[in-house]
């Protein structure tokens, strides 16, 4: 049932993590992406998931729940993982049959592949677990604030996403319940090819569109009412501030993200215990 | 044939921290040309019940059967029971999807993989019996009516499958006064024309006093009554307990009560009326 | 006396006349040359500290008047004046005054809510009108209050009931410190349970936090304890008195599509049946003037 998948995954625990400033966290969020693609050495993974467990134990967040927040990707891991054992042509054959030739390189390739793909969710998990989409809109019209000398509406736009975040779940319940008056009406989602069932669809589209511009009016007279807009000075209830503990984080973020880079430049991790087994 | 509901239960979200009880052990049978009205909290589990009763929550535990239709049976024939009984939701006017009032009201026809002539005479018949004009709406948007018209064409839209039952979740919520009493007249003139049980999900006591046969009342998962309104009604004191209200004919039937004029069990204005006329006479003779 | 901004005239009559309507007219526009009348040359005035429900079928006019009266619309004839100030205002600013004094509560509460956290959106308010923050501060924690939302300041509006939800659209349209409030047919959607929370909440903004309502609904039992009955019908005032005036007059109540309490439905067949009753409001009234009677 559609109310079982859960939206805007804030996990509340008032952990260290979750008191940290939410603009700390999304540019760590973004650093972290950054690292990741810089990486491509199994030692620099292995230590991203040391790094992505740690702060789920700090933010006590249970490694299952962590761990559900990749079941939305598994379908293109395993497609992207199976491609490149398929395709990949390298060196050290280890199993060829017609067209098919599998190598050594092609499985590193792939696994390397599905770990980054794994650790990419991870991570970003990690940060919506741990902020609410408030303090996540603030800090992302915070951090684009700067924007604001090219007249950019950056407060529109974080006053959008804030509304849509809000929504998702009244448009899921809505969702929901129409499905269940079509099927009501005797209306078949379950069975017929691809094109049948996205025809089947329609009788639950139109009535949530429907549904969504006549919230959106009444949206609009709400926001009105509340005096959106009244005054360039628009100020804050929730104020952002980086703290002691915001300073301490990024410190221990810099630190990991250099031995990363020193691992890929310098040390070569991968190769040194790839020696010892030699 | 009846339907017939024994030991029934439902858990929402199993096993998950957001676990919750809906239904717990509700026994019941309904015969054919009740009026049954369902009362109870948001929350209190009369929505699950309804649901169930066409198959639009997969039964766990319990036995439902519905006329010969056994929903206990390993692949029961949904399709079949749900021309049967038809479900009209909160708010259906949400539900309207098609170009034209036609088309949508012959969307459960269709579904039944009736003929097309069947179709267009039952879509005829069902706007006919709504209290629409045929000729006039038939062929505009559903979207372009007004809000009450917008209602009776998705009714139109369940009756049109020509269901044995009806099943109706508060039907006149949102309506102004007028809308309430056209669709409160619609009820009944479907009770005596297609489909002649009616089970309704109501919070307004006046009508269910008015109009039911039965009531259920629903409290915390259980079913804590199935009685006759005036049954109900003359034991007011539990059903405030619990938090519900009670048609005002009671109310001041009681209110009279307590000043010590002797006025009998009344649970509509009417026979309220006549009753206090019963008490003038005896006090004038 | 309460205190407005600068370029806002105050009336320093003995009872403060809030909202004046004069002569006003609103006509929907169609198209370029037809439109449909809404409002019909319509006076009106609302003092200070009033209860004032507002009824009638829909497509009376009942909607639009409410949406006059701080100028989310602009009348198409007449003026409307909010202390004394005109809707149709020259400077931007004034327009937001008028809004933030007469505030405004809509039908269906989730479509009112634009943050996720109910603390957030309580502050949206005062926040766009630039309240300072320590201000802000205050009035959310008094406009929770007020509602008896305290608890849930943390929590997501999403679970909450329908007359939570509705409550917490009341706090945030208090927390811009209103004088007036309208409630725009806003129990409505509710059950029974939650109508009783709503209107026990709006009864206390009215008597302890002294704010004029007007109160629009369908509910002819909401009118009870009210001071004042507005009745419309097609686009006029047709009615403006007490309730238990408009609970007396079963007839012309039926005329104008309103369905009276069951109350007063039962007072009416009484009359018909030769025992006339006096005006009454509430149960307890009835009972006691029925025993007088028998």
């Amino acid at each position: 049932m559609l109310r079982d998948v859960t939206f805007g995954q804030y996990y509340p625990t008032n952990s260290p993590i979750h008191r940290l400033d939410s603009r700390a966290k999304l540019i760590f969020a973004v650093l972290y992406i950054t690292v990741l693609f810089m990486t491509y050495s199994f030692a620099g993974y292995a230590a991203c998931a040391l790094f992505v467990v740690m702060l789920a134990v700090i933010s006590k967040i249970p490694i299952k729940t962590l761990l559900k927040s990749v079941k939305t990707v598994m379908f293109l891991v395993i497609f992207v993982s199976v491609i490149n054992i398929l395709f990949y042509n390298g060196n050290n054959l280890l199993w060829g049959w017609w067209k098919i030739q599998i190598y050594a390189d092609g499985l590193i390739f792939a696994s390397k592949m599905a770990l980054r793909l794994i650790l990419l969710v991870l991570g970003p998990a990690i940060l919506t677990f741990t902020t609410t989409p408030m303090e996540l809109t603030d800090g992302i019209e915070s951090l684009m604030s700067p924007l604001k000398v090219l007249k950019f509406p950056v407060h529109d736009v974080a006053i959008i996403m804030s509304i849509a975040l809000r929504m998702i779940p009244a448009l899921m319940e809505e969702t929901d319940k129409i499905v269940m008056a079509q099927k009501a009406r005797g209306a078949d989602f379950d069975s017929g090819n691809v094109f049948r069932r996205a025809k089947a669809l329609i009788p639950v589209l139109i009535p949530l569109f429907v549904g969504a511009f006549r919230r959106a009016d009444e949206l609009a007279l709400a926001l009105d009412a509340r005096c959106y807009n009244a005054t360039p000075n628009r100020t804050r209830y929730k104020i952002l501030r980086f703290k002691w503990a915001d300073f301490i984080a990024t410190l221990v973020f810099l630190a990991f993200a250099t031995v990363l880079l020193l691992d890929k430049y310098l040390i070569g991790m991968d190769n040194l215990i790839w020696g010892l087994f030699q | 044939m009846p339907i017939v509901v024994k030991n029934l239960s439902f858990t929402y979200m199993e096993k998950s921290p957001y676990e919750k009880k809906a239904l717990d052990d509700v026994s019941i049978q309904i015969d054919e040309g009740e009026f049954l009205a369902v009362i109870g909290h948001t929350g209190s589990g009369k929505s699950t019940f309804i649901q169930h009763l066409n198959g639009l929550i997969k039964l766990k535990n319990g036995n439902i059967k519905v006329f010969d239709i056994d929903l206990n049976a390993k692949k029961p024939d949904l399709r079949r029971l749900r021309c049967e009984v038809g479900m009209v939701f909160q708010y259906p006017e949400y539900q309207l999807f098609d170009e034209t009032v036609a088309k949508d009201v012959g969307f459960g026809p269709r579904n039944m993989k009736l003929s097309t002539e069947e179709v267009d005479r039952r879509v005829r018949k069902a706007i006919e019996l709504v209290g629409l004009d045929y000729d006039e709406v038939a062929e505009r948007s559903p979207f372009e009516l007004s809000g009450g018209q917008k209602r009776r064409v998705a009714i139109a839209g369940v009756i049109a499958m020509e269901p044995k039952v009806l099943v109706l979740d508060e039907p006149i919520a949102g309506l102004d006064p007028r809308g309430k009493n056209e669709i409160m007249k619609l009820i009944i003139r479907l009770k005596n024309t297609i489909s002649p049980t009616i089970i309704m999900v109501s919070h307004d006591m006046d009508n269910v006093a008015r109009y039911a046969t039965r009531v259920a009342v629903f409290e915390n998962a259980k079913l804590l009554y199935s009685l006759p309104p005036d049954e109900l009604f003359a034991n007011s004191g539990e059903l405030s307990r619990i938090g519900l209200d009670v048609p005002v004919a009671v109310k001041l039937a009681n209110a009279l009560r307590a000043k010590g004029v002797d006025i009998k069990s009344a649970i509509t204005p009417e026979s309220l009326v006549e009753e206090i006329l019963r008490v003038k006479g005896g006090n004038n003779a | 006396m309460q205190s407005v901004g600068n370029n806002i005239a105050v009336c320093y009559n003995k009872k403060m006349q809030i909202i004046e309507l004069r002569n006003v007219s609103y006509e929907y526009p169609i198209d370029s040359e037809n439109g449909i009348m809404a409002l019909d040359n319509v006076s009106l005035s609302i003092e200070e500290g009033q209860f004032v429900v507002l009824c009638g079928a829909n497509g009376s006019g009942k909607s639009t008047l409410a949406k006059l009266l701080n100028g989310l619309i602009l009348p198409t004839k007449g003026s409307v004046f909010v202390y004394g100030a005109n809707t149709v205002t020259q400077d931007d600013s004034d327009i937001y005054k008028i809004r933030s004094k007469v505030g405004m509560v809509f039908q269906n509460p989730d479509n009112q809510m634009i943050a996720s956290i109910i603390e957030d959106d309580i502050a949206f308010g005062p926040e766009n009108l630039g309240v300072p923050r320590e201000e802000i501060i205050k009035r959310v924690e008094w406009a929770l209050s007020v509602v008896g939302m305290s608890a849930m300041r943390k929590h997501t509006p999403f679970k909450l009931s329908g007359g939570q939800k509705q409550r917490i659209a009341i706090a945030a349209v208090l927390a811009m410190r209103p004088s007036v409030l309208v409630f725009d047919e806003s129990t409505a959607m509710l059950d029974p349970k939650g109508r009783a929370e709503v209107m026990q909440v709006i009864h206390s903004l009215n008597k302890e936090q002294n704010i004029t309502v007007i109160h629009i609904t369908h509910h002819m039992e909401e009118c009870i304890g009210a001071d004042r009955v507005i009745v419309m019908k097609e686009g006029r005032l047709v009615f403006d008195d007490k309730p238990e005036v408009l609970f007396r007059q079963y007839d012309f109540a039926k005329d104008c599509k309103l369905e009276l309490p069951v109350i007063a439905y039962i007072t009416h067949l009484l009359g018909q049946r030769g025992i006339v009753m006096p005006e009454v409001q509430t149960e307890e009234e009835f009972a006691e003037a029925l025993c007088r009677l028998l």
